[in-house]
This record gives C-alpha cells, sequence and structure tokens, in this order.
C-alpha cells in the first residue's frame, strides 16, 4: 500500500566543487544558488568547505546560522570521511576511529545538521559502537551506499543487522542514487575518448553495460581485446558504475533518512542522461519517503580538461526536474529534522 | 580530478632573498574534492625541464608553515585546504635561468576509502 511520502530538496555543496576550488564561488555564494532554486536543505562536507576543519569557531557559526536565515535554507546533513590510513603503513586503532566519528558528529551537531554521511567502507562494527554518540549528539547515522555497493550486497546486509540488533533509530542507510547508473555517464566516455580510449571498445563497451552484461565479463573480454591501458581503463568503468532496480529500496525505507541525487550531465531537456530518476522518484514516492532528495553533481571531473563547469546550471536543471517529477504541491516545506523513522 | 589545476602559473617563480635568487617555488594546488591532513599525501614529485629534484632538496610551504616531505608524514592535524595555494620550495642559488621551463608535478594521495592511492600529475610550461 503506498504510504504518504514528504519528499524535500536539498543540495550537497560538494555540487559546486569546481567554482569553489576555483575561488570563483563563497560558501555564502553556494548557498544563496540552493535558495534560489527553491532547495531549502543544505547539505556540506565540512572538510570541503570550513577551512580549519574539525575546528567551528563562533564567528563561522554566526555567519552559517545568518546565512540560513538570510537566505531561508537549513542545515541538513554533514558529510564525513573517515581517515583510518592517516599515516603511512599503519591503521588508525579502532578506538582512534571511534574517536574520529565522534569528532564529526560534534561537528554536524554544532552545525545544526541533524543527519551525517557516513563514508562506505566504515564498517558495520563501528557503527554498533558509534550508535550511543550519535544518539547524544542528536545526530542520525547514514552509511552511505555508494556504487558499485547496492542495499542488497553483503556489506549492506551486515550494516542492516546491526540497525536491526540496535534497534537505534540513530542508524540507517543514505543511498546514492549512483546506483541506479543505467548508461555509463557520457561525459565520462568521451573523456576517456579524449584520453585516447579506442573509440570501438568505447563502443562495445558502453553497448554491454546498458545491456546489463556482468562487468567482469566486460573486463574479461576488453582485455582479449587489447592490451593498451586507457582501453582498460575505460573497461574498468564497468566495475565502478552499477545499474540495479530501484524497488529494491522498498524494504528499507523506514531506515532511509537522506538521499543523494547524485547526477553526471542534466541535459537541456532537464533528464539525466543516465539516471532514469522518473523510475527512481516513483519509487520513492511508492515507499512514503520522507526525506531530502540532495543534488550531487559529479559531471565536473570529466569535463573540466575541455569545458568551463557550470555546475550552477547542472543544479538548477536538476531541482527543476524534481520539482516536475514530485508536482511541487507535494513538497512540503523543510525543516531540520530529516526523518520520522 | 583537479589535475589540471595542479600547478598555479602565475605565483611560479624564483625566490629573491635579500636581494638575491636563492631558489623558485611553483605553487600548486591538491587535485583532490577536499582538504587533507598532510600526512596523507604520500609523495609529491616535481620535474623540472625533465629532470627529478631529489626530495632532500623539496620543501613545501603551505600557510607560512614550511615542511620537507619526510615532516609531512607525521603531521595529520595542518591540513592542506580545498583549493588551498601552496608552494613546492627548492633551494638552489640562482635559481631557474630566466625564460621558459616544462614543470611536471605529481602527487600521491593516500584516501583512505580507495583501495589504492590516487596519483594525480600536471604539466605545464612555465615561464621564469
Amino acid at each position: 500500500m503506498e504510504k504518504k511520502h514528504s519528499i524535500k530538496r536539498g543540495v550537497s555543496l560538494y555540487s559546486f566543487q569546481e567554482e569553489y576550488f576555483l575561488r570563483k564561488m563563497t560558501l555564502e555564494d553556494c548557498i544563496a544558488k540552493c535558495s534560489e532554486f527553491g532547495a531549502r536543505g543544505i547539505e556540506i562536507i565540512g572538510e570541503q568547505m570550513v577551512p580549519g576543519f574539525p575546528k567551528l569557531t563562533d564567528e563561522f557559526l554566526e555567519k552559517w546560522f545568518g546565512w540560513m536565515k538570510k537566505y531561508d535554507t537549513v542545515p541538513i546533513c554533514h558529510d564525513m570521511f573517515l581517515d583510518f590510513k592517516k599515516f603511512k603503513g599503519q591503521r588508525l586503532t579502532e578506538d582512534e576511529q571511534l574517536q574520529s566519528i565522534i569528532r564529526d558528529l560534534k561537528f554536524a551537531n554544532r552545525l545544526g545538521c541533524k543527519v551525517m554521511r557516513v563514508i562506505v567502507s566504515t564498517s558495520p562494527e563501528l557503527m554498533e559502537k558509534a550508535a550511543p554518540y550519535a544518539e547524544e549528539y542528536d545526530v542520525k547515522m547514514g552509511i552511505e551506499v555508494h556504487s558499485p555497493w547496492h542495499i542488497d550486497n553483503a556489506w549492506m546486509k551486515r550494516h542492516y543487522e546491526i540497525m536491526e540488533k540496535t534497534g537505534s533509530l540513530y542508524l540507517g542507510f543514505i543511498p546514492d542514487m549512483g546506483t541506479y547508473t543505467k548508461r555509463l555517464p557520457r561525459v565520462m566516455v568521451e573523456n576517456m575518448v579524449r584520453k585516447g580510449a579506442d573509440e570501438k571498445i568505447v563502443r562495445f563497451v558502453t553497448e554491454a553495460y546498458e545491456n546489463g552484461v556482468m562487468s567482469e565479463y566486460i573486463v574479461g573480454e576488453v582485455s582479449a581485446m587489447t592490451k593498451n591501458p586507457i582501453d582498460m581503463a575505460m573497461a574498468e568503468q564497468a566495475r565502478f558504475y552499477s545499474y540495479t532496480n530501484p524497488r529494491q529500496l522498498l524494504p528499507y525505507m523506514n531506515r532511509i533518512f537522506h538521499i543523494h541525487a547524485k547526477f553526471y550531465e542534466m541535459l537541456e531537456n532537464e533528464t539525466e542522461y543516465s539516471i532514469p530518476y522518473d523510475e527512481v522518484i516513483a519509487v520513492l514516492q511508492e515507499g512514503g519517503y520522507q526525506g531530502y532528495l540532495s543534488s550531487e553533481y559529479e559531471g565536473n571531473r570529466h569535463i573540466q580538461d575541455v569545458y568551463d563547469v557550470d555546475s550552477v546550471e547542472q543544479v538548477r536543471r536538476q531541482q527543476n526536474m524534481f520539482k516536475r517529477l514530485l508536482n511541487e504541491k507535494t513538497v512540503v516545506k523543510g525543516t531540520n529534522s530529516a526523518v520520522t523513522a | 580530478m583537479f589535475e589540471k589545476y595542479i600547478i598555479v602559473e602565475k605565483d611560479t617563480k624564483n625566490i629573491v632573498e635579500d636581494g638575491k635568487v636563492t631558489g623558485f617555488r611553483v605553487a600548486v594546488r591538491v587535485p583532490y574534492y577536499r582538504g587533507l591532513g598532510i600526512s596523507m599525501i604520500e609523495d609529491i614529485q616535481l620535474n623540472v625541464d625533465g629532470k627529478p629534484i631529489p626530495s632532500d632538496n623539496l620543501l613545501v610551504e603551505l600557510h607560512g608553515n614550511t615542511y620537507s616531505l619526510k615532516a609531512m608524514e607525521k603531521e595529520a592535524d595542518d591540513r592542506w585546504e580545498f583549493g588551498e595555494v601552496g608552494y613546492l620550495k627548492v633551494l638552489q642559488p640562482g635559481g631557474l635561468p630566466a625564460g621558459e621551463h616544462k614543470v611536471d608535478v605529481l602527487f600521491n594521495l593516500r584516501i583512505s576509502y580507495m583501495p589504492v592511492n590516487g596519483i594525480r600529475k600536471d604539466s605545464k610550461q612555465l615561464a621564469f
């Protein structure tokens, strides 16, 4: 039975990395653009756009909350990383890793974010240890379900078992819509051609991928055709991207409190070249999804070698697509409490 | 990712101290989408006109702090911020002769969630 959904629109400022890196946009400019597109939820990677991370000065926080007020936006999510290979040749101990997670939970809490994206490589055991701290700081921790992982694979199944075992509503999933990449991003493919990949090999890989051929077969067959490293790199792309049926999300809806709306190329007609957002959003509506769809533009890396990147226009197109697919009247005014699990 | 932005042309020049040219510097940014504690920059290689600069001669200057590559290994708290311009300094009396030089820079980044290190490089023809 269809549940009532309330899908809200947001943007991960990751989307504007090109302009921020080149100092063409400031953090405030990024927030202002989200507001302009009616995307009220602001997601941030502290390590990307908060100089001095993990320190948060009172001066910064005053500006941050001032911008939220000025632009009528709300902080929704901080994306954390777990640098367990911080020092050459050694791994952080489990306790050191836990301390790193707690550091980020505190950071998210002070920024006013109720959700934290946990990097996909984080173990279920560590999530279990961190759960009490997530509760203490009132920040929900979502393991990012990032391609080539998907929500039903072995790693995520173990995460789900920990969610069930602890019963904590502060543990959940943040699916990345890159998991529903039905055809390889054109911007990536064209980049490989510019780097010298053979057009016949490129065509073989893209067609096989679209036909759902297992990536191991694609890599195996290409290695029999060529030894050229750039052609092999093209074949390997079939391993990094993935398409699974978005209906796989349905059994887990009560554990999904945030979504990364990954995209590589929004076309002029306001559809995404690789990811069938009409299919994906229909599933989220059917499942009664209550959180944010957070734009995550990742096309810049594939085109920056020859084009001027316009992340703002890309985000604008995706947000317009969301308005269309969500029939905007279903969009409720955002709050920074992203979930009712 | 961000390869072509590694070398920043306008800040690359000979270093003049007390009227003498004591070496040269190449302005660089880290080719990654977030800032990093500098211990995670596993290696930096600099070639000028095809010749590698020995790593012992290479210093990294970042917002006023100066490190050898060896010293960077232990420094996890000082961060090379996202998009921040730092300098590769080479102490070499006389610096580089005036004119064009080919500069190659390689960053080797140890990103924990990646199964292997990220190796990214840029190459530019620069006027000194």
